[in-house]
Order: C-alpha cells, then structure tokens, then sequence
C-alpha cells in the first residue's frame, strides 16, 4: 500500500488487523509527510524515537491477538498536553524548555489504547487565539490555498496546527482542546472533523490550563467514525479531575447508524447575524433540507441570550486564565528572566512574565485580572457568571421541548490569510468563536462537520450542538449529515 | 467606564507583568476596547439570577484525608531555573 498516511483511523484499524499493513509502516508513512511539511509548522515537536518504539509494541500486541482501539495508529498531540519527557510548552515563551515529568491523561489513555505520538503540535499560546498566529513557533499555516494564489491561510485556533496535520494527511488524527471553539473552528476551516464532548467527559488532568470552566480535550479527524473512535478513548473518570465526571463512556462507533428518523433539529434564529456571507447561510439551509430529507424534523428555535456569550466569555475566560497562569512565576519550571543588580523577587516576576507571555496572552491575562479586582468583581465577574445561567437555560429550555441537537454554521467565514487580521482591534479576532463559544458557556458537546466549499474553494463546516452526555446520538446526527454531504475535497500539495 | 494610562499601570502591577511607560497608552486603548464590547451585558436583566458555579450540576466528592502522593522531590525540581540543595532558588524576600 502506499500513502498509507492519507488513511484515516477506522481504515488503517482494520488494515492493521487483517495483516495488510504494518504500524511501523503506518509510522514511517507518517513520519516521511512531516519531515516534508516543514513548510506547514504543524510538527513543532516531533518524537520520530518514540514513534517507532511504540509502534513496534503495537505490532508485537496486534501479532499476539490483543489490539485495543487504536493499536498501533499514528496521531499528533497538541502542545497543550502534558507528554512525559517531552516539550510541553503550550507554545509559550514562558514554558520553555518545560519537560514534564508525567503524562496527561489522556494521552496517557489513548497510550494504552495503542495509539502512536509522532510528536506535539502548533497552537495558539496557552490555547488564546483563533488564528495560530499567538504561538511561540510562529504561524501553523493551512495545506488549503485559495485557488492559485499562493497567500498563506490560517488553519485557525487555538488547535491550528493540530487541523493542519490532519487535514495535510501527516498524521492519522490528533489531539485538540476548546475553550471557546478551539477544536471546531480548526476543523471546519481546513475540511475535518472535530467534536468537543460534554463539560467533564475528558479529564483535564495534565493539560496545561487556560479557562478551567471551559476547557475540554477533543478528536479532531478525518471523519466522523473516527471521532468516534478516538472520542471513546479519550473519554472515562479520571479521579485526579475532580470535575471530571462518573460516567460510562459508552461505544460511540456502534451508534452510528446513519438513522435519524424522528430526531428533531432546532434552528436557531439568532445564529443569523447581519452580514452573515449568503454561502454560510445558504449553507446551513442546505445542512437543514438535507437532515431533513434523512427523516429528521427542523424547528425553528430561540436562543435569546445567544449575543451575549462572546462578552461574557471575554470576562469568565480571562478572569480564569488571569488565575491559572499566575503559576508562571519564574520559580518551579519554564523561563526566568536575567535580573539586574539588586532586583527582589517582584521583579523577577514581572520581568520574567513580561518577557515569556506573548502580547495576547499579556492581554487577556490584565483584563482578567482588571475584572476580578476590588470594586469590578460584582459588575464583571458576577454579572458575567449570571449571564452564563442564562446562556445555559436557553439551551435547557429547547432540549426540554424536545430538541434533540441545533444545526448551526461553525464559523462566520472561510479561512482568512495569515496578517491579514493584524490591524484589526482584539474583538474583530474574538469574532471568530460566536456561534461556537455558547456550547462552552453551557458545558454541551459540539461538533464541526466539513460541508462545502466557498467560491474561492475554501472549506466551510456547519455545527451541530448535542443534548449533556449524548455525545453518541451527536455523532450519529453528524454521520447522518457527513454521508448527505458527502464532502471528499482535500487541499492540492504545495508543501 | 473608561481605563486611563494610571489604571493599566495598577492592573499590570496587581498582574506581575513589567510593561514600559511608554507601552500604556496603547495597552489602555486596547483594554478599553475589550471593556467597550463586554458593556453589553449591561443590558441584560440578572436580577434574581445565580452566577453560575459548575456548568454540571455535581457536588465535588470528597476523599479520606491521608497521603496519596509524594516523596518526589527530584522530579519537582527538575524543570526548575534554579534549583540548589533540594530547595527552588529565589532573589532575597526578606530585608
């Protein structure tokens, strides 16, 4: 076989079990796309040492006739996670040279699921931005182009060069996390699949912290029965999260049926903004006709909190980040700045935040810090938590009325060009995450599905929002909607 | 509500995050942007509204108080700046 990195995980599963193919195949199949990427700046970390080990060992487990769920399939883990003995660095100046002495969960689980680390990826810096143009590496760039121009596109953020990997086939999946919409903004801007479970499905335990009351790890992959199929291994209670929840992780792979009679999908009026390009909503209206022609029922539906969950997530986000990164002090790991004669410890630390946290971060970290402060707690902080209630309820309100998931677009537009969003002031950038941030706010999973291209042959991905823990059904409705679609472009290699 | 140059000073301060005199019109400029579209929530009525604590309804659970880590102290200290005689190393605290 060759290309054997084009396949995707169910493919190159079953491969691996008929004895078609090898994962130390698989692994140097992959390791060859990434040593050829360079120009993309996914891989910013590659383990090619540790690749070829476990792949052995996966070899050896699927001869011996025990193969669990992702033995011996090669994937990407995003720098956020805690990899032991290997960079872990957030993409931040400020961990640098950070190696942890443990494993994430996670990767940990999937681990022992078999799967095979080919190395970290390119993100955002402590996952802030929508861009992956905040990250210590310098820009992750898109395997998509528009048309025959040759101008560098965002794989989008905060999971940039985990969407890039995947979507240029130089790994089989990977491993994002979304605070705001950092799986499936990526995913629907470069043509894959991304899925964040519900609040507490996945252990956060050894994944650097950004936002602690929203971030979630997720899959991101070539389709959804492979978000499937990552999705259950990464999943599980995890005594070490507190917040992580005590529940069965059931077999997502075996839920998808592909039959979604009955199902009701609400439509959401106030995902409709004013000067929405007429592709996306013309989009969406065909995602609607299509779930419908597969036997679903489309409502109409209100979500009347809906535009306050940008500027409520610019208070909780930072005010949490303002709290969590305080432990980049300079003292336990990471960078510390050269002080001067006679510098205390004060300005070692402000010497060292200011010069290993990048400006978005620097930002968001004082604005978090502004509006937990005397006097601003209650107008801030407090009114931002009561609007979360709200957001939360309104999403309570349509699934006690029956809904069963919310079709809505991913993204407000295609891929823009790296720069081209410099001058623009922060909140044009935040912009980005409005039909995806309000599934954070209130804990529920969300899943980005590719669904067409724009004039300019761009990718373009529609949203569908699950009931709490009903990650199986979600998937279902999505693989309902994938095979309607039937999206199968993929970028032209110029790398 | 609108930040002046001496409110970024104070909250870059209260964040341990040295910016440069000449840094904070531009930085007071960008938080009042961010403030500017945050104002909105000022429009919604929350009266009698809880802030939201657990977006999952869960009571944290508790656990026997007893060791369950530990004795480690190499691998604490391994990604330290400054690490000397099993201690983390820092500028004198105290005159």
């Amino acid at each position: 076989m060759s290309d054997l990195n084009k396949l995707g995980l169910a493919e190159a599963r079953d491969a691996l079990r008929k004895g078609d193919v090898t994962s130390v195949e698989l692994t140097e199949s992959c390791l060859r796309a990434i040593d050829e990427a360079d120009a993309l700046n996914a891989f910013v970390h590659k383990t090619p040492e540790i690749a070829l080990e476990r792949a052995k060992a996966a070899d050896q487990r699927i001869k011996g006739g025990d193969a669990p769920s992702m033995c011996g399939l090669p994937i990407g883990i995003k720098d956020l996670f805690c990899t032991k003995g290997v960079p872990s660095q957030a993409a931040s100046g400020i961990l640098e040279g950070f190696k942890p002495e443990y494993e994430s969960t996670v990767s940990q689980q999937l681990a022992d699921a078999g799967a095979v680390m080919l190395g970290k990826l390119n993100m955002d810096e402590f996952a802030m931005g929508s861009s992956n143009e905040t990250s210590v590496y310098g820009n992750a760039v898109s395997p998509w182009r528009r048309g025959n121009d040759d101008a560098q596109l965002t794989p989008g953020g905060s999971s940039g060069g985990s969407a890039s990997a995947v979507a240029a086939d130089l790994c089989l999946a990977a491993t994002g996390t979304d605070t705001g919409g950092s799986i499936r903004q990526p995913a629907a801007f470069v043509g894959i699949t991304g899925i964040k479970p519900t609040y507490g499905r996945c252990s956060r335990w050894g994944i650097v912290a950004f936002a602690s009351s929203l971030d979630q790890a997720g899959p991101m992959t070539k389709d959804v029965r492979d978000a499937a199929i990552m999705l259950e291994a990464m999943c599980g209670h995890d005594p070490k999260d507190s917040t992580s929840a005590e529940l069965a992780v059931p077999n997502f792979e075996a839920m998808l049926t592909g039959d979604i009679k009955g199902k009701k999908i609400g439509i959401p009026k106030e995902y409709r903004m004013d000067g929405m390009p007429t592709e996306i909503e013309k989009l969406w209206a065909e995602g609607a006709e299509m779930l419908k022609a597969a036997g679903a029922e489309i409502v109409d539906i209100s979500l009347p909190h809906t535009k306050y969950a940008l500027p409520a997530y610019y208070v909780i986000a930072p005010a949490e980040a303002s709290s969590n990164l305080a432990r980049y002090d300079g003292v336990r790991y990471g960078h510390r700045a050269q002080l001067a004669q006679g510098d205390g410890i004060t300005e070692m630390y402000e010497k060292t935040r200011a010069e290993g946290f990048g400006h978005e971060v620097q930002r968001r970290v004082m604005v978090g810090t502004y509006v937990l402060s005397a006097g601003f707690y209650d107008a801030y902080y407090n009114r931002a938590r009561r609007v979360r209630t709200l957001i939360k309820k309104d999403f309570e309100d349509v699934f006690a009325a029956g809904v069963d998931a919310i079709l809505t677009p991913a993204t407000p537009s295609a891929a823009f060009g790296l720069g081209e969003m410099t001058e623009a002031d922060p909140v044009q950038m935040y912009l980005n995450d409005v039909f995806t941030v309000t599934v954070n706010l209130a804990g529920l999973p969300g899943i980005s599905v590719p669904a067409g291209l724009d004039k300019q042959g761009l990718p373009l991905g529609l949203q569908l929002i699950g009931r709490p823990w009903e990650e199986g059904d979600l998937l279902n409705t999505a693989y309902a909607l994938e095979n309607a679609v039937g999206f199968v472009a993929k970028p032209g290699k110029w790398w | 509500m609108s930040i002046d140059q001496s409110t970024a000073a104070k909250v870059a301060k209260l964040a341990r995050i040295k910016v440069e005199d000449d840094a904070l019109p531009a930085l007071a400029s960008e938080f009042n942007t961010i403030l500017g579209f945050i104002e909105q929530l000022n429009e919604v009525d929350v009266e009698g509204v809880e802030p939201m604590v657990s977006v999952t309804p869960m009571r944290l659970k508790r656990r026997q108080d007893e060791v369950t880590d530990g004795n480690q102290q190499d691998k604490v200290l391994a990604n330290a700046p400054d690490a000397r005689e099993g201690f983390f190393a820092v500028p004198k605290v105290v005159e």
